[in-house]
């Protein structure tokens, strides 16, 4: 099954490097990640999309838990949460096909961005399901290129607060 | 202050008083540093991989974290094999590598290697020190990592301009690491169904691993188990948590364990299991381990438990905190539920003596006048009364080792477990005698892995250490010549070589060189390389045709093993 983790990190040089080679490393597969500051400049947000059955997912839970840099680590999968990806289409648009591709558009709450001759740079925010729809309709066009950014997820209510305190040790 | 000297300001105050390693250019003002440093030894190994065995045998023996430093590139590669030992088996362990100038770094320059891409897999951390300014705040954190929740290895690479850069000294008092807060207390609640578990049990037993020595919970494991008389078995890296002379101890279980600890682990009705990783070596295939039983798993690491083998009742904490907080509760109980425990196993003691006496560990005498492996190590055992600090290598040797030399005390075993590094031996014991300056250190080894860093046996004679190794020689890389004896038809492939005159090569370092032959000449061989002040290398010429027995087929179940009687030997 697939699982959306939602981890925070420090931001440090090799970060994204420990977390990828983690996965690397014991067999685990990376669906996608993707990963950027936070507020705080010190701290980044990682959403990483994986599979496996409930054994797995727990070991990757731990292990990444099990990092140092990284603070916080949830499973929000099967929480209350918002889930957006961006993705970039271009789409064939010469003749009658511009009028269909700009009524997908409008239906779709999309945003051309990109306008020539004989295509149309479109781009969409939304969950999985409705990328998916629109790519569907898309592909009818015909689709010349796609881009997406990956997922990123954020949990309802309060519950991304992180405790941030410092582990202290005496002197 | 220089960077070289924060460095060593900073070793100082974390309390180290020795270093192993080996120069290179880009640590040179390091290595200056030292040259007039007082309160910190620097030893001189012959070889990086061989420092960080060093760095960590005295680990190992001392519970203190071992340091070593190497320069970069191939000095930082050399090292790695014992880097990813150490991180195996869990040794508190620092270790410094050079690296160029931070302006060269991503060149391709001279010597340069990719210290941190390389060593991420195998260390609980590493850093690279981009500015001087960083380096107490790092050093103070490397050395908290290592030792603190489960110990291991962390590497931090140093450049040489930051080596050379002067800053002005701050230490930091505190360490500020958000990410990382180990587990200390147990939770009460597991606990409390833990120590439940157990009290309901009629086939309890407690199955102890390498984490309780590390954590230093030698002495609440014993009392735990004396105060219920609960059957106690041991992993080879868990050799010494509770003594083999005590009244609980059945045995080391596992690949090559104790025939009754096999089968007590297979039928137990309560697993206790304290600070082990449920290794293959000793689960043997998965589905079919001890099937009937209810497992609980103290670790600090949560990562280990439900890795190999679901538990179903967990407890993440320091263990020896974790084994007093069950202490504390049992306290709480009523006594007549001790005693009815206490009453209700006996059977199962009845049935672990039962089977010990159908199977019990044993060798066959020498009949063809060539000395017994088993036998070597029974006299070495029986003359140094089970006292010595024992360091092993890998393979036949090191398994017969677990078998006939029974460890008393924690701390006193040193072996690589989890990564079956071959040259661990030597260097080990080389580093555990330093950390142990009175004890009798001694080195049990096999000719194939005695080669592998015997250039460190010069090491022993410059320092006039007394280790003494005792070689077990078969002429063979004895393990891989087992396996092909049992299931490739004895055919030999690139398991057997020739030898160097072992007492020339003892002779040659400046070591003493000593042989024996026959069995009647192995107790007086013993005792004369015991005498000797110095370092001593016993060459002993053993049968190259024994089997380690008996020995669990990799992937089978425990409880199924090749017998000494067994057709297939
Ligand atoms: C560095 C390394 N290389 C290879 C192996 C694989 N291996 C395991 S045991 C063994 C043979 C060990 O021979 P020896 O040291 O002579 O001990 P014996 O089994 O004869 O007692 C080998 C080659 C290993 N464990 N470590």
């Amino acid at each position: 099954m697939k699982h959306t983790i939602s981890a925070l990190v420090e931001n440090e040089f090799g970060v994204l490097a420990r977390v990828a080679n983690m996965f690397a490393a014991r067999g685990y597969n990376i669906e996608c990640l993707t990963v950027a500051e936070t507020l705080d400049p010190t701290v980044s947000h990682m959403t990483i999309v994986t599979s496996g059955d409930d054994k797995i997912i727990e070991q990757i839970l731990k292990q990444l838990n099990k990092l140092i840099n990284v603070i916080k680590v949830s499973d929000v999968t099967e929480t209350d949460h918002v889930e957006r990806e961006l993705v970039l289409i271009k789409v064939a648009a010469e003749g009658d096909r511009r009028a269909e591709a700009l009524r997908l558009v409008e239906i779709f709450r999309a945003k051309v961005v990109d306008v020539s001759p004989d295509s149309l740079m479109i781009e969409i925010t939304g969950d999985e399901n409705k990328l998916r729809a629109v790519i569907e309709l898309f592909k009818n066009l015909g689709i010349r290129e796609i881009v997406r950014t990956g997922k990123v997820a954020m949990q309802r209510s309060q519950k991304t607060k992180a405790a941030r305190k410092p582990v202290e040790e005496a002197a | 202050m220089k960077g070289a000297d924060i460095f060593l300001e900073c070793l100082k105050r974390e309390g180290v008083d020795i270093l192993f390693g080996l120069p290179g250019g880009v640590t040179l003002d390091i290595y200056d540093s030292l040259y007039d440093c007082e309160g910190l030894r620097h030893i001189l190994t012959r070889h990086e991989q061989g420092a960080v065995h060093m760095a960590e045998g005295y680990a190992k023996a001392s519970g203190k974290v071992g340091v070593a430093l190497v320069t970069s590139g191939p000095g930082a590669t050399n090292a790695v094999t014992g880097i990813a030992d150490a991180y195996m088996d869990s040794v508190p362990l620092v270790c410094f590598t050079g690296q160029v100038n931070t302006y060269m770094i991503g060149n391709d320059a001279f010597q340069e290697a990719d210290t941190l891409g390389i060593t991420r897999s195998c260390t609980k951390h590493n850093y690279l020190i981009k500015n001087v300014k960083d380096f107490p705040r790092i050093v103070r954190e490397a050395f908290y990592i290592a030792r603190t929740g489960r110990p291991g290895p962390v590497v931090v690479d140093i450049p040489k301009d930051v080596s050379r850069a002067d800053a002005e000294f701050v230490w930091p008092e505190t360490v500020g690491l958000r990410g990382y807060k180990p587990t200390i207390e147990g939770h009460i609640g597991q606990v409390r169904q833990a120590l439940k578990a157990i009290l309901g049990s009629s086939r309890p037993l407690l199955y102890v691993g390498g984490g309780a020595i590390s954590a230093d919970a030698s002495d609440a494991v014993i009392r735990f188990a004396e105060k219920l008389n609960i059957p106690v078995t041991v992993t080879l890296m868990g050799l010494g948590a509770y003594p083999a002379s005590g009244p609980c101890y059945v045995g080391p279980l596992g690949m090559h364990g104790y025939y009754n600890c096999n089968m007590a682990i297979s039928d137990c009705d309560c697993l206790f299991a304290i600070g082990p990783r449920f290794d293959d070596r000793v689960t043997g295939k998965t589905d079919e381990f001890s099937l009937k039983s209810v497992k609980i798993h103290i670790d600090v690491d949560p990562t280990s438990i439900s890795k190999n083998v679901p538990t179903q009742i967990p407890i993440v904490g320091q263990i020896g905190r974790v084994i007093e907080q069950m202490y504390e509760e049992l306290a709480k109980t009523d006594p007549k539920v001790i005693e009815a425990f206490k009453k209700r196993i006996k059977p199962w003691w009845n049935q672990i003596a039962q089977w010990e006496k159908q199977n019990p560990l044993c060798f066959k005498a020498s009949t063809n006048g060539k000395v017994k492996p088993q036998f070597a190590i029974q006299k070495l055992w029986e003359v140094t009364k089970g006292d010595a600090v024992v360091a092993t290598d890998v393979g036949q040797h090191q398994m017969w080792a677990m078998q006939y030399y029974r460890v008393n005390h924690p701390r006193h075993f040193l072996t690589s477990g989890g990564l079956g590094t071959m040259g661990f031996g030597l260097p080990a014991a080389i580093g555990a005698q330093f950390a142990k300056p009175d004890k009798l250190v001694v080195c049990i080894s096999g000719d194939g892995s005695l080669q592998m860093n015997i250039q460190e046996l010069v090491v022993a004679v410059e320092h006039k250490l007394p280790i003494k190794v005792m070689l077990i020689n078969n002429g063979a890389h004895g393990m891989v010549t087992q396996w092909q004896r049992f299931f490739y038809k004895r055919r030999y492939s690139a398991s057997q070589f020739m030898q160097p005159d072992w007492v020339k090569l003892a002779d040659a370092y400046g070591a003493r060189g000593l042989r024996v032959e026959k069995p009647e000449d192995m107790e007086a061989g013993i005792r004369e390389m015991l005498k000797v002040s110095g370092p001593v290398l016993l060459d002993v010429k053993v049968d190259p045709e024994e089997d380690v027995f008996p020995m669990v087929p990799a992937g089978g179940a425990v409880n199924k093993m090749i017998l000494p009687e067994s057709p297939l030997s």
